[in-house]
């Protein structure tokens, strides 16, 4: 569901850019809203959740969409913890729908997705393990990533099983805003994969904004 | 060759867990109709190394499981190749019941006024057999849910259809490495059923031939025959002495 947002850019108490390619990892308290913003279109923003005050607790694809009973994420879906727990609830979408069964990236999966030869290529599952081993204060490792949400990408399923990667929704200046129910850490790999035509070979930055409680 | 090395049935509503060796085969038969099982695989000697249901399902661009497909762990690997399978689709998005959602379906038992007729949910059963492990809750991914067809409309709705399954149905895999599964046979948290799903499922372990050069499963896409060759470099440098 297209839902725009009513918060004003100029009044965010924090924005920053993220390059293709790179990892963002920052805390968003209970109240605060993020907002992701994709800045050149069809730009995959893969990202996980965790429970800031324990991180052990984190964001479930299989619970989340299963108790919304729907497979896309978009405006009004509440983003579950592993415990079926409210973490985030998406306020603002002017895309309509997003992803979160296709994962991640890896230099592994590239060698069975693309070709043996790849491995050496960037992919999201080195910037997560980067940035958990960077941040070694929030006490996650490998066995913490699990399945994210691909923001602005588009996974249908057809009648017949089929998972198809259909040409993006997103466009250059969509967004996707969500507000915290607990105080949560995101971490966000901005996708780097040269590989995949959904963002037509190139990998281009994302912007992330936040705004306090009542903004 | 395919003997029979063991058999046994899981009652409904239960969880266990078993290490299969390479090329060895776990059937699974769905002996009432209705049954559900959920499973999740880990490599033995990499604990961290474990089944990623996104990357299974992207790489053969399905959403279903069914014969030809291939289960991969999260470091391009086969862990086990599905040979045969009568009852043509198999979910895994939609995870476990946990204790609140078989209360809210089906109302809330304790062993105390039940005993073994508990109603016992797939979070808590694999949590029970992830820690014989020493694996924990953070170590859970999204499983697979054999027997269970979800279907999803257009609008992104999903649903449970219960024409997926039937009486006697049996889903075949043989494992490309030693892997380690945990399984239970709660009911499905999409269920509709009005009273408990108790199914029991026929679970046997068989000896079977490897892979051959030509085998369905390698050949169903240029996908799985480079995630079989990573298997191939694996055990041609793995300290297992696996060949």
């Amino acid at each position: 569901m297209v839902k725009e947002s009513t918060l004003d850019a100029a009044t965010a108490l924090y924005s920053q850019v993220v390059p293709a390619g790179d990892y963002w990892m920052h805390i968003v308290l209970k109240g605060e809203t993020l907002r992701i913003l994709d800045l050149e279109g069809n730009q995959a923003a893969d990202t996980l959740f965790f429970n800031a005050d324990d991180p052990a607790e984190r964001y479930s694809a299989s619970d989340t969409i299963r108790e919304q009973g729907n497979l896309y994420l978009s405006a009004g879906t509440v983003l579950l913890s592993d415990l079926c727990r409210p973490m985030l609830t998406i306020t603002a979408d002017t895309v309509g729908r997003h992803d979160t069964i296709g994962g991640a990236c890896a230099t592994e999966s590239n060698t069975v997705r693309y070709a043996l030869e790849k491995k050496s290529m960037h992919a999201c599952r080195d910037s997560y393990l980067l940035a958990v081993t960077e941040n070694e204060h929030y006490g996650l490792t490998k066995r913490d990533i699990g399945h994210n949400i691909n923001f602005f990408m588009n996974v249908p399923v057809t009648p017949d099983g089929k998972l198809t990667f259909a040409d993006g929704l997103s466009a250059p200046g969509k967004y996707v805003e969500m507000t915290a129910h607990m105080n949560v850490i995101v971490l966000m790999s901005n996708c780097p994969q040269l590989n995949n035509p959904c963002n037509a070979y190139n990998p281009t930055p994302i912007e992330v904004l936040i705004w306090g409680e009542g903004a | 060759m395919k003997d029979v090395i063991y058999a046994d049935t899981l009652p409904g509503g239960k969880h266990w867990s078993l290490v299969m060796r390479r090329n060895t085969r776990l059937k699974l038969t769905d002996v009432e109709g209705g049954a559900n099982v959920g499973m999740l695989f880990y490599n033995p000697l990499n604990l961290l190394e474990r089944y990623n249901a996104p990357d299974t399902l992207k790489c053969q661009h399905t959403f279903k499981l069914t014969t030809g497909h291939c289960l991969y762990s999260d470091m391009g690997r086969v862990f086990c190749s599905i040979v045969s399978d009568t009852a043509g689709w198999h979910d895994t998005v939609c995870g476990n019941t946990t204790k609140a959602i078989v209360a809210r379906k089906w109302g809330e038992t304790s062993y105390q006024t039940k005993r073994n007729d508990w109603q016992q949910n797939g979070h808590d059963g694999f949590l029970v057999e992830a820690a014989k492990y020493g694996l924990g809750r953070r170590d859970l991914a999204s499983n697979v849910n054999w027997f269970s067809k979800v279907v999803v409309a257009d609008d992104g709705a999903l649903s449970l259809d219960p024409s997926g399954t039937r009486a006697g149905a049996c889903v075949e895999l043989r494992f490309e490495m030693d892997t380690l599964v945990l399984f239970h046979t709660c009911p499905h948290p999409l269920s509709t059923a009005t009273s408990y799903p108790r199914k029991p499922v026929l679970f046997e372990i068989l000896e079977g031939a490897p892979a051959t050069a030509e085998d369905p499963c390698r050949l169903s896409a240029a996908e799985n025959g480079r995630g079989f060759e990573n298997n191939r470099i694996f055990h041609a440098g793995c300290c297992a002495g696996g060949r």
